[in-house]
């Protein structure tokens, strides 16, 4: 090989001179060529196609677990953000919606929202007050920012739950001053829940602009859930 | 950076001042090169009408559209160009809600807040507060009306949110669709001095909604003498600066058209705002036997007169 190299032209390219040069079969050319291929090992396909369909399950169900806590006891930690996903959110706002369902009155004008208004209200919010920050130069993904505001309703799904229970037992003054109560607690923690996870990734001087509309969001889901009378 | 200070109205006003005593005077001001030609013959206006250059800020309509020229760059398909329209700091949005609210006389609410950066942050979100401020007052008043009513079954009347929605947004857009498409014609007629880009309509129309969301509020109050006196103080405001943007826009134009133009303008608002009064909020002093009748009292039917 040394031989090679150097009868390369004096002044011209290196290897120019390669041409008139031819390697005596004499010399034996051997090695090894490892080429790292990625070749995934028997074992990862069997873990993730062939597990038990509980573990698969169990696997998404602890992830939706984990936010859930997350929400409620909202520390600044990127779990959130990073690993979104919309389980938890379809399964709070069907559970609201079904909940808000009951209070229907004589004329269904003058009702409460039906399931159909409930999920529009908060899916097309969600993807406003998104499409908002994002406007506004907010540098959250968009569906991060929906998983964000479909799991601070956790709060507020709560106190539907509380609400009826309260109404079950009565629907005089005294159940309206509880149930007021626990709306307006819940509103405030989903409110402070989910600006703690969104208002980080705003501009400084507008971050009250992009707050300010997650604040009637969830207003308008409290007074839903406020009104809530049941037939 | 001292450009923001620069940018006040003020700053005109001296600019004005100095060139009505001296006309022929050249102006050098460092970030507005285009204006020194402009100055020269600008001036050569009746010296009457200086105030009203303050209303129109015509030193500055070349400049504007020269920015406006400059902003809108993008593609209307890109994000990029959406994200031009919501390019608002927080002080500026309660800028102009201070300014819609507090009308100053003799200035422009476009020339003075707006400046050829229209935004839709406000028009949109002041909507969407005033659509769930009034069906939740509307709501709210009317529980407190018939509260001591033995027959009364509280509903949320929740239809009414799509009802208030449709014709709160179809005000706000439909309408300066309306008077812009109409100040267009007129300017291919008259060469007016005036011309609002389609966006700086919306945005004057949605921020003087603004001051119907208090008065939603206290339009809980079941007086009908509070709730007229109400009505008409924020009509009077949000119509003068209505009236104030769009007056030198017509001006110019036949009398009578001018006259028309901006009297539809009030009559519209007011529209809005009696139609929100009289289909949200029930009534005070009228006596309601039973609105709502359970369904086994079928004999009883009663219709509810607003």
């Amino acid at each position: 090989m040394a031989a090679a190299e150097g009868s390369g032209g004096v002044g011209g390219p290196l290897f120019a001179g390669l041409a008139d040069v031819s390697i005596s079969e004499d010399i034996p050319v051997e090695g090894e060529i490892t080429v790292p291929v990625g070749s995934h090992s028997p074992d990862d396909d069997y873990s993730t196609l062939d597990e038990p369909v509980r573990d698969t399950i169990m696997r998404d169900l602890k992830a939706v677990g984990k936010k859930f806590v997350h929400v409620m006891y909202p520390k600044k930690s990127s779990a959130l953000l990073r690993d979104w996903d919309l389980w938890g959110p379809l399964v709070l706002c069907v559970s609201l919606a079904l909940m808000l369902q009951g209070g229907s009155a004589d004329s269904k004008d003058d009702g409460g929202p039906q399931f159909a208004e409930v999920f529009v209200i908060i899916w097309f919010g969600a993807v406003v007050i998104t499409l908002n920050s994002k406007l506004l130069g907010g540098t959250i993904s968009f569906f991060q920012s929906l998983c964000v505001l479909g799991y601070c309703v956790l709060p507020l799904t709560v106190a539907m739950l509380v609400c009826r229970l309260v109404l079950l037992a009565g629907s005089g003054t005294v159940s309206f001053i509880i149930r007021l109560i626990v709306v307006v607690a819940m509103f405030g923690w989903s409110t402070l829940a989910s600006t703690a996870f969104l208002a980080d990734s705003q501009p400084p001087n507008r971050k009250a602009l992009v707050v300010y509309p997650i604040f009637l969001f969830y207003f308008v889901i409290s007074w839903m859930i406020l009104t809530f009378t049941p037939q | 950076m001292a450009a923001v200070d620069d940018l006040k109205f003020q700053e005109f006003d001296d600019a004005a001042n100095l060139l009505a005593a001296n006309p022929d005077a050249t102006t050098i001001s460092i970030d507005e090169p285009a204006e020194i030609p402009r100055n020269q013959h600008g001036r050569l206006q009746e010296p009457g009408r200086e105030e009203d250059d303050e209303l129109l800020g015509t030193d500055d309509s070349d400049k504007t559209e020269l920015l406006a020229g400059q902003k809108k760059s993008a593609p209307f398909w890109t994000f990029d160009y959406y994200q031009t329209f919501f390019d608002v700091d927080t002080y500026q949005v309660l800028d102009r809600i201070k300014g819609s609210v507090f009308p100053v006389p003799g200035k422009n609410f476009v020339r003075l807040y707006i400046r050829s950066n229209p935004d839709l942050y406000g028009p949109f979100w002041i909507c969407a507060t005033l659509v769930f401020t009034i069906a939740v007052s509307g709501n709210l008043s009317n529980f407190f009306i018939h509260l001591g009513k033995p027959t009364y079954h509280y509903v949320p009347e929740f239809r009414k949110v799509s009802i208030a929605a449709t014709t709160i947004y179809a005000y706000a857009w439909l309408v300066p669709l309306a008077l812009w498409g109409f100040l267009m014609w007129r300017n291919s007629k008259v060469m007016n001095i005036v011309s609002y880009s389609f966006l700086e309509i919306v945005c004057v129309y949605g921020y003087s909604l603004f001051i119907y969301i208090p008065t939603a509020i206290l339009w809980i109050i079941p007086q009908k003498v509070v709730r007229w006196v109400l009505m008409m103080f924020s009509l009077g405001l949000s119509g003068s600066v209505l009236v104030m943007t769009f007056w030198p826009a017509v001006r110019d134009d036949n009398r009578r058209i001018a006259l028309a133009t901006v009297g539809t303008i009030v009559v519209l608002h007011a529209l809005l705002a009696v139609g929100c009064l009289a289909y949200f909020f029930d009534a005070p002093e009228l006596d309601f036997p039973a609105p709502i009748i359970p369904a086994h009292n079928v004999s009883t039917v009663i219709t509810k007169s607003r």
